[in-house]
């Protein structure tokens, strides 16, 4: 039943779009520019995120220092953080008239735009150089400690021995992820992007149908779009990052490498570069978004509570959904895993918008279609938090269920929940915030009295009412990290009792 | 009585072969080296793992039954006990999967609970026992199953030697008053000597049948002489 739902979601939409489109020409040079586009800064995007993100690993897997474990907490933040409001702090630091340009102009420079694809690189780069990172960090981590003794004993090059197997075996498979994420981004493009030298293949599909109404063209671009996402979600599949590098003893070990003067000032470098990198933006956000509140306009507060409720129907499907399909197992996990993955929401989008649009205004389904999708969207990542507890809860208790006749709700309810409780707050947590700060398919749907708030904020950067925005970037920023947090919490609670 | 008839398991290379009875009002303790397939056995004869052949009680095929239906109660290696629910409720499993218990039955479990030394103890959590506490938990919900075969797979693995011989004392003289049969996964020979009537050898996917415990460790077998290491 989920797993059909995914698949009539997924390609069902896709092929709706096809039969729909009336003739689907071939690619003009617009299309092929949107293709162009969104490639290359993919890859850009992910390539500079990989290599910036090494030297910052390498400094976190050898260094000790007061906040690192912030520092590691922060950067799991990105991954949370609606884009609009990430954007909204980049620009606050490198847009026109942001603390970099200020400096710039300071010094007598001419100041720099951050629109374009310089923009959308360094955006990406904003949140994917923290899962770049944590990827890297692992495969560091993942190095026992024997090893680099062992290295050190025999006079060799722990860079030629251990570091750089490490990165060959990691990097492929995190330049893929990121590539992955890059390509399906619509949000950064809207903002940061535009004009024909600048459009992803996302972006042209809502313009397509927002400004065009051209379901033809929106259904090509949808196609190439999905065909992209396979291409790239198969080449990641392929690429995988092995186990590590075999059994250790897990000790902390002081790493002589590091020792000289060169590498400390490296890692400091390093260190200070993505902690900068990462909180500036931020605590640009929070200063502007507290001058901004008093700017908010009276809409705010419906915006609000569309969020909140569309996040909330959203969560409560991705876990149904995902609990469903974890009790199943097997390859409707897999399938459900990677489906959405390589179905942007905008593809999705459009599929239900001319599936609906003959007989129903999409307009009145559009906050239920926004949770649906963004239920969707969520769904990956929460059938890999959760897919892996419910595996581990059927190998340790499987058996002592089946010898007493634990079946059914008794099993789920006496056996699972209890042991999946934190994995299950971590998913709600991060559907939660993903739904909350979503500013996808609803650009699709919505109509003036239905913004949500992630919506709203874009129309008021739109209409030049940067005070206002700042106050919605503030508060859609609590949202979502309260929205992580209530759920995160609530799984933790009592879950080891 | 319960016979493996003709039973055969094929996992991969492995395979694996039993012909043998164990009668009841026995304990019959499994020895053999890693990976002969041990454990496998108690999979088989527990419902856990399909094989050809039959597994029989008192002459019934229990073969196609499901784990539950089988007249059989596993005590696993790591104790099972969930450790979100109380020592009682992990006991009260035994009675009632849904733990919506009647009064007689928690009556049940309270009796049970004393009886293993446990009394006082119905609240606490399982990470709030002993190491012996917990084994006499899971020992509890085996017992309270009341089931006439009791699967023993390498029992009390984690406890010390004075402990563990304390809670094989216990399965013996609580199983065996009953006339159960009893068969338990062990590679130590001590906890033969201390706890099983019989030996069945179990080498090379082959099961042999079982001999008493004196005779078999007094007069070591070739195989049982290279397990133990004193083959010279």
């Amino acid at each position: 039943m989920v797993i059909a739902l995914v698949l009539v979601l997924t390609l069902g939409t896709l092929l709706a779009v096809l039969w729909r489109a009336e003739g689907v020409g071939g690619l003009g040079r617009a299309e092929w520019a949107a293709v162009r586009f969104t490639v290359l800064q993919a890859i850009l995007s992910a390539a500079a995120s990989v290599v910036l993100a090494i030297p910052v690993a390498r400094a976190l897997s050898r260094r000790r220092f007061p906040g690192r474990s912030v520092l590691i907490t922060l950067l799991g933040a990105p991954f949370i953080l609606p884009v609009i409001v990430a954007v909204m702090g980049l620009l606050a630091v490198f847009g026109r008239n942001g603390l970099l340009n200020d400096a710039i102009a300071l010094a007598g420079g001419d100041r720099i735009s951050i629109y374009g694809l310089g923009g959308v690189v360094l955006a990406h780069v904003f949140f994917n150089l923290p899962l770049a990172v944590r990827m890297i960090l692992q495969g560091w981590i993942a190095i026992p400690s024997e090893r680099f003794r062992l290295v050190v004993s025999l006079g060799a090059s722990v860079s030629t021995m251990l570091e750089r197997p490490m990165l060959r075996a990691v990097l492929p498979g995190a330049f893929m992820a990121i590539f992955l994420i890059c390509l399906t981004s619509f949000a950064v493009a809207l903002v940061l992007g535009g004009g024909p030298k600048a459009t992803t293949v996302e972006l042209a599909i809502y313009q397509a149908v927002r400004f065009d109404f051209d379901l033809g063209r929106a259904a090509l671009l949808a196609a190439v779009q999905f065909g992209l996402s396979i291409i790239a979600a198969l080449a990641a599949w392929f690429i995988t990052v092995p186990e590590g590098f075999g059994a250790g003893l897990d000790r902390v070990m002081p790493r002589w490498d590091g020792a000289t003067l060169w590498a400390r000032l490296c890692d400091v470098v390093a260190i200070a570069f993505a902690a900068a990198f990462l909180i500036l933006p931020l605590s640009m956000v929070i200063l502007k978004g507290v001058i901004g509140l008093s700017d908010l306009p009276v809409s705010v507060l419906p915006a609000i509570a569309r969020s909140v409720s569309v996040a909330a129907v959203s969560t409560a499907l991705t876990i149904a959904a995902a609990v469903l399909l974890s009790m199943r197992g097997g390859r409707a996990v897999g399938l459900a895993s990677a489906l959405p993955l390589a179905a942007s929401s905008l593809v999705v989008g459009t599929g239900l918008f001319v599936v609906v649009q003959p007989v129903f205004n999409p307009a009145k389904l559009a906050l239920l279609v926004t949770a649906l999708m963004n239920a969707l969207m969520a769904l990956p990542f929460a059938l890999r938090v959760i897919a892996p507890a419910f595996e581990r809860v059927e190998a340790d208790y499987g058996r002592l269920a089946d010898s007493i006749g634990m079946t059914g709700w008794a099993r789920v309810r006496i056996a699972v929940l209890p042991r999946i409780r934190k994995p299950l707050g971590f998913a709600a947590g991060l559907a939660a915030a993903l739904s909350m700060g979503d500013l996808g398919v609803i650009a699709l749907f919505a109509t003036s009295d239905q913004q949500t708030l992630p919506l709203l904020m874009y129309q008021l950067m739109g209409s030049y009412r940067a005070d206002a925005a700042s106050g919605a970037a503030l508060v859609l920023l609590g949202l979502s990290l309260c929205a992580f947090w209530i759920f995160d919490r609530g799984g933790r609670v009592d879950a080891d009792a | 009585m319960l016979m493996l008839e003709n039973l055969n398991v094929r996992q991969g290379d492995f395979h694996l072969s039993a012909n043998v009875d164990f009668a009841v009002g026995q304990v019959t303790a499994l020895i053999g080296p890693s990976g002969a397939g041990k454990s496998t056995i108690l999979s088989v004869i527990a419902g856990f793992y399909q094989a050809d052949g039959r597994v029989l009680w008192r002459g019934e095929p229990i073969t196609d039954l499901r784990p539950d239906q089988r007249p059989v109660s596993i005590l696993f290696q790591d104790n099972n006990l969930f450790p979100h629910l109380t020592v009682s409720q992990n006991v009260g499993l035994a009675l009632r999967a849904s733990l919506r218990l009647t009064s007689d039955e928690q009556r049940h479990v309270d009796e049970m609970l004393a009886s293993v030394g446990l009394l006082g103890m119905e609240t606490r959590k399982p990470a709030a026992l002993s190491g012996g506490q917990q084994s006499r938990a899971a020992l509890a919900r085996l017992l309270l199953q009341d089931r006439p075969v009791i699967l023993l797979d390498e029992p009390f693995a984690a406890l010390g030697p004075g402990l563990k011989q304390e809670m094989l004392a216990l399965v013996r003289e609580r199983a065996l008053s009953d006339n159960r049969v009893v068969l338990m996964v062990t590679h130590d020979p001590q906890d033969a000597l201390v706890a099983a009537d019989q030996i069945a050898l179990v080498d090379e996917g082959k099961i042999s049948a079982p001999l008493p415990t004196r005779e078999v460790l007094d007069n070591p077998p070739e195989m049982l002489r290279r397990y133990l290491g004193t083959n010279q």
